[in-house]
């Protein structure tokens, strides 16, 4: 099975992360759906040519998260889970969020102020009414 | 029956200048095992040990479940051993020579010969004498890679070649182990070779070995701290640090053993702890040489 996975050497996240970062990318674009059969760790390992290690580490992990379900001797595929799209971006959201909330405890911010400021760029990007109901939809 | 092919137990080599050991060291079916050290250490002396081509003064060492060097002839049957320093000889092809190792070893695979030639952009009545340093290193992977050998060892595959070379190479290397039945050990300086590739990873310096694990635990242990000291804070020593350079107000700390417990341990000293670096393979090894080596002298 090909796959499209590009690990890069510039990335200062380690392998492993990033080849669980594309695998959710791929779930919560809808490449990849529910019960969709996912490349094995070493077909994968010599496609991205990084190691058999890394991969199955990478897989592990997505396992845990529920993301994935590997069963023996077949093989591993998306997880059939009806929320795994919005799971998924939950998480990433989450990501940027905890990155955000990290910064301002390295400011010295209370949570009320980080969550003012939140607010106020929030409707910065979507000034009209319009603009929100679209994105409520 | 284990899946180990290869198991060294405390081997021991005397030299008038150089010393081996005591070196044990074991690989799985199904793994690539990256050896790092720098010139001299004892790279291609364990290779070759392994390969029963030097006799060891103590310890044993098994290739393919074989005693070395007893029963090395069956254990070679399925061992590719390339090293930088062998040499294609004489005014021949290299289609010669491809005929030449297919007559010697049943499990020549032609089809899968012919794959690589084109793969390596190699032409088989090209004249030995005529290859350039990086294809008469891809000739000699070719002569090993299509006798699909169980064991792979291989002595700075990828040392002096251009990007793409190198690309073309590891390419086949990961193609190896889709198999789970076969391994490679390789040595190399680069460093981020061997990272890419490695599921485990030895540092060698000196004729000990320093370090052995999984990539992954080396990359996700080993952490620099970037910490604020302020005046009248005096940093605790910890155990696993390897290195602290203090400069002023400003410390660099390099951990082996990093958990988020180091970082509280500093704060309660007094220190705030700025940055937690990860660390790429070579400043990881760079760093372990450098603190065996303060270790040994003092």
């Amino acid at each position: 099975m090909h796959s499209d996975l590009v690990i890069s050497q510039a990335d200062r996240r380690p392998m492993y992360l990033q080849i669980m970062e594309q695998v959710r990318r791929r779930i919560a674009v809808g490449d990849w759906a529910p019960g969709h059969e996912i490349p094995s760790i070493r077909a994968l390992a010599a496609a991205v040519q990084v190691s058999v290690i890394t991969v199955k580490r990478a897989y592990l992990e997505l396992e845990r998260a529920g993301i994935i379900v590997t069963r023996q001797g077949k093989g591993s595929f998306v997880a059939e889970s009806a929320d795994l799209r919005t799971r998924l971006q939950h998480g990433e959201l989450d990501e940027h969020l905890s990155s955000a909330i990290e910064v301002g405890r390295q400011l010295g911010l209370s949570p009320t102020h980080v969550e003012k400021r939140l607010r106020e760029l929030w409707d910065q990007k979507a000034p009209d009414d319009a603009g929100k109901k679209e994105n409520e939809r | 029956m284990t899946d180990r092919v290869i198991e060294v137990v405390g081997v021991e080599k005397a030299y008038r200048f150089f010393r081996l050991g005591s070196v044990s060291l074991e690989l799985e079916a199904g793994q690539i095992m990256g050896f790092v050290g720098p010139n001299g250490a004892g790279k291609s002396t364990l290779m070759r040990i392994l390969m029963g081509m030097i006799r060891y003064d103590r310890g044993a060492v098994r290739v393919l479940g074989h005693p070395i060097p007893e029963e090395q002839a069956s254990a070679k049957r399925d061992v590719g051993f390339v090293s930088e320093d062998m040499r294609l000889h004489g005014n021949v092809t290299l289609a010669w020579y491809m005929k030449f190792v297919a007559s010697i070893y049943p499990g020549w695979d032609a089809a899968y010969a012919d794959v690589l030639l084109r793969r390596f952009n190699l032409h088989a009545d090209q004249d030995i004498k005529a290859l350039s340093h990086g294809e008469r290193v891809k000739a000699m992977l070719l002569l090993v890679l299509a006798r699909r050998p169980r064991l792979l060892l291989l002595d700075e595959p990828t040392t002096g070649l251009d990007p793409v070379a190198r690309h073309e190479i590891l390419t086949e290397l990961m193609a190896v182990v889709e198999d789970e039945r076969r391994a490679i050990l390789f040595s190399s300086h680069n460093t981020q070779d061997v990272e890419q590739i490695s599921d485990q990873i030895t540092f060698i310096d000196r004729g000990r070995i320093i370090d052995s694990s999984d990539k992954e635990t080396f990359i996700d242990r080993w952490r620099r701290l970037h910490l604020d000291v302020p005046s009248g804070v005096t940093l605790p020593s910890l155990q696993d640090v390897v290195e602290t350079k203090t400069s002023g107000h400003i410390a660099v700390v390099i951990t082996k053993a990093y958990s988020p417990a180091i970082e509280s341990i500093y704060q309660r000293a007094g220190a705030q702890v700025r940055e937690v670096q990860r660390m790429t393979l070579e400043e990881i090894f760079v760093a372990n040489v450098m603190s065996n080596r303060r270790e040994a002298e003092r």
